[in-house]
This record gives C-alpha cells, structure tokens and sequence, in this order.
C-alpha cells in the first residue's frame, strides 16, 4: 500500500484532528449573521452562525457536513475568525484559507477546501453590507 | 461479426490507457474506449475528413457511407424496426431534452401529469420539470424500498392517475437496480401514458431490444459504451417522430427552405441540424461493432460475476455500507459509504494507487435526499474490469481507514 509519506502530504495529523474534532462545531442560539453554502458537485453543505457585538465577532459556530478538507477548513477558519473585527475578516481571501491548511489542494477539491470562505463572504459581508446601507 | 471468447486480458489489450497502471472503477460515469473506436475516429480524420450529405467528391461519400453505416449498426443492436427511428444526438441528456421540447411542448397540457421515479438521473428529472413549469403540469415520482427498487404499487396507484408521460432509467447510475422495465413500460401503456426510457446505463451493460420493451422512446449516449463523447442515440417510434415538430432547426434538416416557410426533411435528418459530430458517429459505429463481437449476454455475465466478486469482497470491510439490491438484481455499479470517511477523502486516497473511483451525488440528488446522504463512493465495472482491480479498492479503503482511524 501507499507509504506514510504520501498521507502527510495531504491528511496531515492537524488536519485529520480538525476533522475529527472540529473546533467551534454546532449553533448559536440566537445569532445575529447565519448562512448556510452548498457544494453543488458533492452536495456537502457548511453553514455559519456568527454573534457579533461592535463590528467583532463575538463568537462563531459552523455546521453540516463534508469531507475532511471542508471540515478541516471551516474548522480552523473559524478559530481565526473568533474575536476578529468584520473589517479585518472580509481580507481574509483564498490564499490565506489554502495557506492556513498548508497542503497541496489538488483542483478538484479546491472547493471543499473554499466552501467554507464563500459561507463567510456572503453571510458576513451581506450584512456587513446593509448595515451601511442604515 | 463473429462472437469472440470473453478474456478479459485479452479485451485488456485493446485499451491503451490501462497501460498507464490505473484501475478504473468509474465506467457508469464515461467508459474507457478501445484503439478500434479511436482508430475508426483517426482514419475518419486522416483520410476522409469531409462534411457528410453535401459534398459530390468522393471521400465526402466514403464520409457520409460510414456516418450513416453506425445508424444501421445502432438499430440492429437495439432491434429497432428501420433506421428512421435512429436519430443522432450528443447523448442521453441532448435525446431526453429532444423529446421534452418537441414532444412535451406538443402534447403536454396544463394539468398533465408526468410520473418519474426518485432513481432518474438529473438529466431524466430536470428536463420534464422545465416543461412541468412551462406547461402548468404536474410531476410525481415513484419512490423506492429499502433495498433501492422502485415501489411497484405506488407506480400502479399513479398510472391510475392517467398520466400524459411516463419516463423512467432502465438501471439506475447510482445504485445499480435493474427496473423491471418491459412490466412497467406495458403497464404505463396500458394506462394510455407515452414512455421514454433512459437507457444511458442499459445500453451498454445488457442486451436491448426495444420492440422487445415497447417503449416509445429509448436514450443513450456513446461514450458510456466504448464510444467517444459527443454521439448518443435517440429511439423513437416511427408514427411519434413523424408527427413531431423539430428540435433544433437550421442546415441538414430541411428540404426546401423558402422565404415564405420552411419543408423540413424526412426521418431521421429531421431532427438532425447542423453540421454533425461526424467522427464522433463513425466511432460509436466501431463501439457497437466491438460490443457486437464480444456478445452482449458475455458482456452482462461478465459483469454479474465482478459484481458478485466485488460486492462479497466490500461487504466483508467493516463500516462499509452497500446501497441498493443484492447482486442478483443489479447491473456492475455499487454504491457504499464508509462509517468516518467522506468519499471524497476515500476517493482522494484512492487516486494515490490509480485507483479511479466515483465520489459524489451521482446526478441523483433526490435520490441521495431519500437515502438520507450527500453522496457516496462508487465503484463501476465493465468489459475490461478485472477481480484484481477490485482488490487495489479494497486496498485503498483499508489504507483510507487506517489514516482515518
């Protein structure tokens, strides 16, 4: 069978551990942003609720289901967002989430890697959005 | 064409690409294609390259001979009465979408009722929603049982209902369930309804004899049989087709176009405009001569015996679940899941030995909705599979649940 050496490449011990014990799992009860994506060639599905007190995220949950990479993904990107200011978060690009999970993402499962960052670009920076617009 | 020995190593040699080492268990998805169908396809290019039914020079007729030898071909395997009934699509999802909006526009009334079944593929739901909502007609779907077969009464209940259509895949891409489809296609007729069935999967698995089923229309696609992409089929009876308006219009399909109106060609050019996918054709022609030549019951007990080999052998792996029938009533595709591994990871680790596995919805959304999944892993087998393929799965799935453990 293939060797250990392969594994590390891609399901790294960290990655795995997100995995299998994600960080930040579950709901909020009352939340003030909540979004949910999908990934239409699998069908996975990562949503975000977000508590956010003076443009801070307060406190931030994710849940549903996907592979490790999406999983993994959503996982640490929440520990980064939790306490973050909105502003700062909406710099958060592509690059940073790839770089975060620090493996080699083939394209096909470039968007397990990324649901996770569409969920917090459109549910964060909407609402970001209409409250500039009060 | 004489019916050769099956030996899969033998039929082995006649496919380039498993000289790369991969083991390639996706054949419900695309078939591979032997060097017979790409060199047809190369001599085409090489040597004949033309338009077909235009041109007066001579290898523009060795053109047109060859692109329309595959229809007589294609009937002959399907048993359709005349080669008018064979009309040239790019697959299954052109040939259905063909029906739906000659067809449906046509005969489908506001209040109609349409019945599907929860095992179609996107391409036999989506198409007949659209008319559904431009029609103001209804669509129901057949469920299934736990064992993945669809529920025969409530199939009965809804005939009662007078539906307008009923379409339905003849082995279902996700799970493999064989449908009894001459039963259910009577039944519908009985009831006064007109039937498609989707015969993307069936096609190239088993033998087909559409007369033998009596559907109205019958769709597949090339490239799942050993054909290149790009060229399906689409049956349809003759007095249906005839009475039907065209699909797509333009060059091809006319007999005279004037500037007060058009006289559209006969069966089959009727629904064929444009300059068609030529090469694409001639190597389906190949593909149904090489299928021809192995024998399509050798085809199908081939694939009994992997699928019974693979389903014992992934049955005995612990947290795999196997969805759908048991061996007897399947065609070679299964689908399972592993307790704690995503498909899409096993199918990733998979890929580290070649192995080329399905991880996904399948097309099959509603379908994945009633199984309570997003998606699963899928194994698929055809001409070429060999037990030893099956073994590396097996392998990479004990490798995928040592890394999960």
């Amino acid at each position: 069978m293939s060797t250990s050496a392969a594994d590390d490449q891609f399901y790294r011990e960290y990655i795995l551990d997100h995995y299998k014990n994600p960080r930040n799992f579950g709901r909020l009860e009352h939340p003030d942003i909540s979004h949910e994506e999908d990934n239409p060639l699998c069908g996975d599905v990562i949503g975000m609720d977000f508590k956010i007190e003076d443009g801070v995220i307060e406190d931030i949950r994710f849940h549903g289901r996907g592979c490790a990479i999406s999983q993994a993904s959503a996982s640490l990107l929440t520990e980064r967002l939790k306490g973050m200011a909105l502003e700062e978060a909406k710099k958060i690009d592509k690059a940073d989430v790839l770089g975060e999970l620090g493996i080699q993402i083939s394209p096909a499962r470039i968007k397990c890697a990324l649901l996770s960052l569409k969920v917090l670009k459109v549910g964060a920076y909407g609402l970001a959005n209409d409250e500039e617009g009060e | 064409m004489a019916v050769r020995t099956f030996d899969v190593a033998t039929i082995r040699k006649d496919f380039p690409i498993f000289e790369t080492g991969i083991a390639y268990l996706d054949s419900a998805n695309t078939s591979q294609r032997p060097r017979q169908v790409t060199s047809a396809m190369m001599e085409y290019f090489e040597r004949y390259n033309s338009n077909i039914h235009r041109a007066a020079y001579a290898i523009a007729e060795t053109a047109t001979e060859h692109y329309e030898a595959t229809r007589e071909k294609v009937r002959a395997f399907i048993n359709a009465a005349s080669t008018k009934e064979i009309i040239y699509t790019r697959g299954t999802t052109e040939g259905i979408n063909l029906v739906a909006a000659s067809w449906g526009r046509a005969n489908i009334r506001s209040g109609d009722l349409i019945v599907l079944t929860l095992l179609d593929h996107h391409s036999n739901i989506v198409p007949w929603q659209l008319l559904a909502a431009d029609k103001g007609a209804r669509v129901e779907y057949v469920d299934i049982d736990d064992k993945g077969e669809l529920r025969l009464d409530q199939f009965a209940d809804l005939l009662k209902r007078g539906p307008k259509l009923v379409a339905f895949n003849l082995i279902s891409n996700a799970l493999g369930t064989v449908n009894p489809a001459a039963e259910m296609v009577a039944q519908a007729k009985a009831a006064g309804a007109t039937v498609l069935v989707d015969g993307a999967q069936s096609t190239p698995h088993q033998p087909v004899d559409v007369r033998a089923l009596g559907c109205d229309f019958y769709a597949f696609s090339g490239h799942k049989m050993l054909g290149p992409t790009g060229a399906g089929i689409l049956y349809g009876r003759r007095e249906l087709l005839e009475a039907m308006p065209p699909f797509m219009s333009g060059g091809d399909m006319i007999k005279t176009v004037r500037i007060e109106g058009t006289m559209f060609h006969e069966l089959p050019w009727k629904f064929e405009a444009g300059t068609q996918a030529i090469a694409e054709v001639i190597g389906l022609g190949a593909a149904v001569d090489y299928l021809t030549g192995l024998g399509m019951d050798a085809v199908r007990a081939h694939e009994r015996e992997i699928t019974e080999y693979a389903f014992e052998a992934l049955s005995e792996i612990e947290g795999l679940t196997l969805y759908g029938p048991p061996p007897s009533r399947r065609a070679g595709v299964i689908s399972f899941s592993i307790a704690g591994i995503h498909p899409h990871d096993l199918a990733t680790i998979a890929d580290r030995d070649q192995v080329c596995v399905r991880a996904g919805h399948h097309c099959a959304m509603p379908l994945m909705t009633r199984l309570g999944v997003a998606a699963t892993s899928r194994a698929s087998f055809y001409v070429y599979t060999e037990k030893d393929e099956v073994d590396r799965l097996v392998g990479s799935i004990k490798e995928a649940q040592r890394i999960f453990s």
